[in-house]
């Protein structure tokens, strides 16, 4: 054989052509077709923590919801003799849960000293008016819920709907639009909480509900502005004007599936600011009023007693905090889910 | 004779200006004027942001021009006030884009992004019809038909092109606006989308707008040719005669920079330098008509040299 590669000689014979009958079979795809869903749910799944939080959120929404038709115990009925009763499990022993409690150094049978028969039992124990505490837990985290869920549902659709108008008409329309999102988030929370006070006659759910979907939605429209400015001179935005899509329809089919990350995501971030927004109102005292206790009411009642009755505290502030660090670490999760450039 | 043909689009003077009568103002395409008759390929070439992708954008009335007329068909496109007119318009006419991965919506199915005018216009009986429909449209192009329930980031880029000029044919239009389709291709993949074009045409009878800053892949394709430069054409004629004999300086210049394979060739390519200051001596200049259907945008005192030049090149008999 030659060494040199310019000894090789190439005669057109030495060619074939291929086969053109292959044509389209060749570009079949054999992977398994994933939707987008899909796709999202298995990186969702393979990460740990975001789906411990997301097993943990749907079992606390399972109690929260569904409790009272095991747990029968009306979280509003009120024993004055049972008052400030210590946790107490049947057939547990343990300092914590056994109804004891330490009185002057003096370890004290807080149920006989109420005068309790062998039959009452009180799991997470009473509060100052003998109300049941788990049953006001499980009350009280339903109400943050439904606040939290209620007003992030208002916050989406005015945010994404103002959001997506502001950025695709453009122009004057924007510009205007934009500044009545900095005069409202100019306005101090609190302030529109008082307002929203007043104008409810009453402070409780829908007073909490209005002020956070009244300030809370901003961000969700910067957020969605932000994204439809992005998307409206993609190609793919073109060509279905060119198509002669209408406007309607291009937000509907277009828009709002690739806007969908970012709103999910966002979201995940507003239900707990929200809950802990009611929280706090609550816990300063103009938020949901007794009887109706939620999570801020209860740590608030709580604190009074802490110094003696710590538990009637801590009950509350662990669900509070489990609730909000399972939301948080899931909308972490689910923000690489969406987007997996961003992790790794 | 080219103009005993059909013309099938008729610009006149387009303008597009952006941030009208500010200081940012940008005259994007300047006074544009051309013909392209039914069933041709008119290419037009340009260097990056000579105005080429603007204008063909007016022409589709993605952008409202500034001034000009845009005559598609006999009517005129800036006078299609009624919903119903401008529906009909956008049947007639669609457009191939640029970046095969940012021209498909990656949240919507194979399907579903080919049937979108099916959809719009209303053109399937029912759901089977719109099925096959998009079928046989994915079979055109060459695509298997199990694609149709896939998404787009499954698809490579060739295949993405595919879709998108499925997509466009969907509506059966007359004239397809190709900005740019195979820039963003490997050399390849060109052949087979522009080849793929080409088939089309002859089978469906589309007229071809296509947009490309590689003149010899414009020249392949295109039975006329155009060369844009800073908003203005500057040179119209057949495609042979503008890639042979080019007569304005600038097309010189920029066929002298159009590679070829061959080394010899290459080491001794001279490439012509384009002085644009002559183009902004503020001379009123036209598109004179130099050579038959060989325009060139001159001034009164220019139109002698250029004739010269096409005598010298043989177009014309001095």
């Amino acid at each position: 054989m030659a060494d040199n590669p310019k000894d090789i000689a190439i005669k057109p014979g030495d060619f074939e052509p291929l086969d053109q009958q292959a044509g389209p079979d060749n570009e079949r795809i054999a992977a398994p077709s994933l939707t987008f869903g899909q796709d999202v749910w298995r990186r969702l799944k393979s990460n740990k923590t975001a789906f411990t939080s997301f097993i943990i959120l749907v079992l606390m929404f399972l109690v929260a919801f569904g409790g009272q038709a095991v747990y029968h115990h009306d979280p509003n009925a009120q024993q004055p003799k049972y008052a400030n009763l210590p946790p107490k499990i049947k057939g547990v022993d343990l300092y914590g849960f056994n109804g004891h409690l330490k009185q002057s150094g003096k370890d004290v049978d807080a149920y006989a000293a109420a005068g309790a028969g062998k039959d009452v039992h009180y799991v997470l124990g009473t509060d100052y008016l003998g109300r049941d505490l788990l049953a006001r837990i499980m009350y009280g985290t339903r109400i943050s819920l439904e606040i939290a869920l209620i007003a992030t549902l208002i916050d989406l659709t005015i945010g994404v709907g103002f959001g997506i108008i502001s950025g695709w008409k453009g122009g004057r329309v924007d510009l205007f639009m934009q500044r009545v999102i900095e005069i409202l988030s100019s306005i101090p929370q609190l302030v529109v909480m008082v307002l929203m006070a007043t104008a409810f006659t009453k402070t409780g759910m829908a007073s909490i509900i209005a002020a956070i979907a009244i300030t809370g939605w901003t961000t969700m429209a910067r957020l969605t502005r932000a994204q439809t400015l992005q998307l409206k001179n993609q190609d793919f935005i073109l060509a279905a004007r060119t198509l002669g899509e209408s406007a309607p329809k291009i937000a509907w089919k277009h828009l709002l599936p690739n806007l969908s990350s970012v709103i999910i995501i966002q979201t995940m971030f507003t239900i707990p600011s929200a809950i802990f927004f009611e929280a706090f109102l609550s816990y300063i005292g103009i938020g949901i009023s007794s009887p109706q206790a939620s999570l801020g009411t209860l740590i608030s009642d709580g604190q009074k007693n802490f110094q003696f009755l710590p538990y009637q505290m801590w009950y509350p502030a662990i669900v509070l905090i489990v609730l909000m660090l399972a939301f948080n670490l899931l909308g972490d999760g689910m923000r690489d889910a969406f987007d997996p450039k961003s992790k790794r | 004779m080219p103009d005993a043909r059909k013309k099938i689009l008729e610009v006149h003077h387009l303008k597009q200006y952006f941030n009208v009568g500010k200081r940012d103002e940008v005259r994007a395409v300047d006074d544009v004027s051309f013909d392209i008759y039914e069933g041709e390929t008119f290419g037009l070439v340009g260097e990056s942001g000579s105005g080429k992708t603007t204008a063909g954008r007016a022409i589709i009335h993605l952008y409202e021009p500034t001034s000009g007329e845009i005559i598609f068909n006999g009517q005129d496109v800036s006078k299609l006030h009624t919903k119903k007119q401008m529906h009909a318009f956008r049947r007639q006419i669609q457009m191939i884009f640029q970046d095969p991965y940012a021209s498909l919506n990656p949240r919507m199915k194979v399907k579903d992004i080919v049937a979108e005018g099916i959809d719009i216009h209303g053109l399937a009986k029912d759901d089977a019809d719109r099925t096959k429909q998009v079928e046989d449209l994915l079979e055109t192009v060459g695509l298997n038909k199990d694609h149709s329930s896939r998404y787009p980031h499954e698809f490579s880029g060739g295949q993405r092109q595919r879709i998108g000029i499925a997509r466009a044919l969907a509506v059966e239009p007359k004239f397809i606006i190709a900005d740019e389709p195979i820039s963003a291709l490997d050399v390849s993949i060109q052949a087979q989308v522009v080849n793929l074009l080409k088939e089309l045409q002859v089978k469906q009878n589309l007229t071809y707008l296509f947009i490309a800053h590689d003149l010899s892949m414009v020249k392949y394709i295109s039975d006329r040719i155009g060369v844009m430069h800073y908003g203005k054409i500057l040179e119209i004629g057949p495609a042979d005669e503008v890639y042979n004999h080019p007569l304005h300086a600038y097309t010189k210049s920029l066929i002298s920079a159009v590679p070829v394979p061959d080394p010899e060739f290459e080491r001794n390519r001279i490439q012509v330098p384009y002085d644009e200051s002559r183009e902004k001596d503020d001379k009123k200049r036209r598109m004179v008509e130099i050579a038959p259907g060989h325009f060139i945008r001159a001034s009164e005192d220019e139109v002698a040299m250029y004739t010269q030049r096409a005598v010298d090149a043989g177009l014309i008999n001095g």
